[in-house]
């Protein structure tokens, strides 16, 4: 039946798409959320009246993370791809696609990491620095535990942002779902491969957002 | 056990600078039970911070158990805090983290290993009464049960000092009644020198050996709790004085004495001490040949004694009242004519 709906879909390039796909997301997921927290961390100890109070670094970060937020991703990847050749020596396939993924999402991610903090109760902060807390303690085990519901579900929007990303990415070469409904798709005029990619980024992004509500829901004791 | 010299903490803001603290000299003795009364923005959420390096002083020195904490730094000032350890008005407690977690915290930030962890925690939450508690997670407690947790992690690194910073502001009149039991049954218990800050009179009366009262940054008055309370010199403490013995009923209640009973005298006894004790009332009877009707009382207990107010009527011949007076100025009873028959 399959078949008879899809007929011009290649099962085997589709599923080669899909799997393209989620190994881009994951692999920039995972690096985003950690350079993002990085990023995010540093931005609030660095704000006034923080542990590391610091106007420079504040301000640096804060201007870094707002120009790369600011360039359309379509525009940065372009922008990437001497960064990228350099880097990897080719800018085709998808390893090629993450500098410009995670150069993209961590400075968003950064922002949402910065938001979740700045939501922890001061007191909690203070606390643990009256019973005599390193800055390494209060980060370890006071602001990323005490925010962590927020980061996840500010994760799994960066996530699905990331799955949207790949598509474009895709126009590039860089494979996965975006490049085949562009290319089989769009450019040969196969309407329904265009319909059963999108099924599938659909797919993708309904699982991320489940996944990340669920542990979101599960870390949450408050 | 703690000294304050010549204190001043400014804070520069907007619009200028701004003294929280105004040269405020202060010492507090070792197993002693020390309250700091005053309203809001009177400098004493600063005061107490001095006390444990969350604050430095613009100038002066702070000494807390023989650690200078307006001069010391980095490892040494994190490790002097572990034995200087404070409460919290709202609690502060980490809700990702279970009872048991949130009182082991302190103990993980000490370097204390896992097996002497557990130990030490289960033992505090017997002494603060958490038994059963240990898996529940702050947001399944009461406001008294999450202060217990929050004194509990408190005791956990044996501190010298407590700081309490309005720690019952948030609880009702039970459950700030039976976390003040606690604090002073930790008092005497351990030994433990209590620092505390407040707007309640209340908590000072009942739990406090000596107070404080501040005022836009300075101490304005200080003393024994029960000379405080017996001979007010400030306004603002007088202003707290009444919030335990004027309260509005009683103001209401002495209108209506006053309607009630146009006959005879009215006089307010005043009680400080052991005069409490004394069958002042039975004797005035006896010897001055007065009626005496009692129409008002109020008795406070405070850690050194009771404090009372009562309002009679004297009833009898003009001479005779004037003696039942001159043999009460004798017991040493503060009286105060009310209002005089017409």
């Amino acid at each position: 039946m399959l078949t008879s709906l899809f007929p011009n879909v290649d099962w085997e390039k589709m599923w080669e798409a899909t799997y393209e796909t989620l190994y881009m997301t994951t692999i920039s997921t995972v690096i985003t959320f950690i350079l993002g927290l990085v990023i995010g961390i540093l931005l609030f100890l660095s704000s006034p009246n923080q542990l590391w109070a610091n106007k420079l670094v504040n301000f640096l970060t804060g201007s870094i993370v707002n120009i790369f937020r600011s360039i359309p991703f379509i525009v940065l990847i372009i922008l990437l791809i001497p960064f990228t050749k350099f880097l990897l020596g080719t800018i085709r396939g998808a390893d090629a696609a993450l500098p410009a993924l995670i150069i993209g999402a961590a400075p968003f991610y950064a922002r949402m990491v910065l938001i979740s903090l700045r939501e922890i109760d001061k007191g909690v902060i203070e606390a643990a620095r009256s019973m005599g807390a390193k800055t390494s303690t209060i980060i370890w085990k006071v602001l990323i535990p005490e925010s962590l519901p927020a980061l996840i579900s500010g994760l799994t929007v960066t996530a699905v942002a990331l799955v949207g990303y790949t598509a474009m990415a895709g126009i590039i070469g860089a494979g996965g779902l975006g490049n085949l409904a562009f290319l089989d798709g769009f450019q040969r005029n196969r309407q329904d491969v265009t319909l059963m990619a999108t099924i599938l980024i659909l797919i993708v992004v309904f699982i991320i957002q489940w996944i990340g509500d669920f542990i979101t829901a599960k870390t949450d004791k408050r | 056990m703690i000294q304050l010299q010549n204190i001043t903490k400014k804070y520069k803001t907007s619009n200028g600078e701004l003294t929280a603290v105004k040269d405020v000299n202060l010492s507090i003795n070792k197993g002693e039970i020390y309250g700091i009364i005053g309203y809001s923005g009177a400098g004493k959420s600063t005061m107490i911070r001095l006390l444990n390096g969350l604050e430095k002083p613009t100038s002066g020195t702070v000494t807390v158990n023989n650690q200078e904490f307006s001069s010391i730094k980095g490892q040494k000032l994190r490790n002097a805090r572990q034995k200087v350890s404070m409460i919290f008005q709202h609690f502060n407690l980490l809700w990702s983290r279970t009872v048991a977690e949130n009182i082991a915290f302190p103990l993980e930030i000490a370097g204390v290993p896992k097996a002497k962890r557990e130990a030490r925690v289960k033992e505090l939450i017997t002494l603060v009464g958490l038994d059963g508690r240990s898996k529940a997670y702050p947001s399944q407690l009461s406001g008294g049960q999450k202060q217990r947790v929050g004194i509990a992690r408190a005791l956990a690194n044996n501190p010298e000092v407590l700081l309490c910073d309005e720690a019952t502001s948030a609880l009702d009149p039970e459950t700030t009644d039976a976390i003040l039991d606690l604090l002073v049954d930790i008092n005497e218990r351990l030994g433990l020198t209590i620092v505390l800050i407040t707007h309640e009179m209340h908590v000072i009366r009942k739990i406090c050996h000596r107070v404080a009262v501040m005022e836009a940054g300075e101490i304005v008055e200080r003393g024994e709790v029960l000379q405080v309370f017996q001979a007010p010199q400030a306004d603002i403490t007088k202003k707290f004085v009444s919030q335990i013995t004027d309260t509005k009923e009683t103001q209401e209640t002495v209108t209506q004495i006053k309607e009630n009973y146009p006959n005879g005298q009215l006089v307010k006894l005043i009680f400080v001490g052991e005069k409490t004790e004394q069958p002042v009332i039975s004797h005035l009877v006896k010897q001055c040949d007065v009626e005496v009707s009692i129409v008002h009382g109020n008795i406070s207990q405070t850690k050194n004694g009771a404090y009372g107010t009562l309002i009679v009527q004297i009833e009898g011949s003009e001479s005779n009242i004037a003696a039942a007076l001159s043999y009460l100025h004798t017991v040493e009873v503060q009286t105060e004519v009310i209002a005089n028959a017409n």
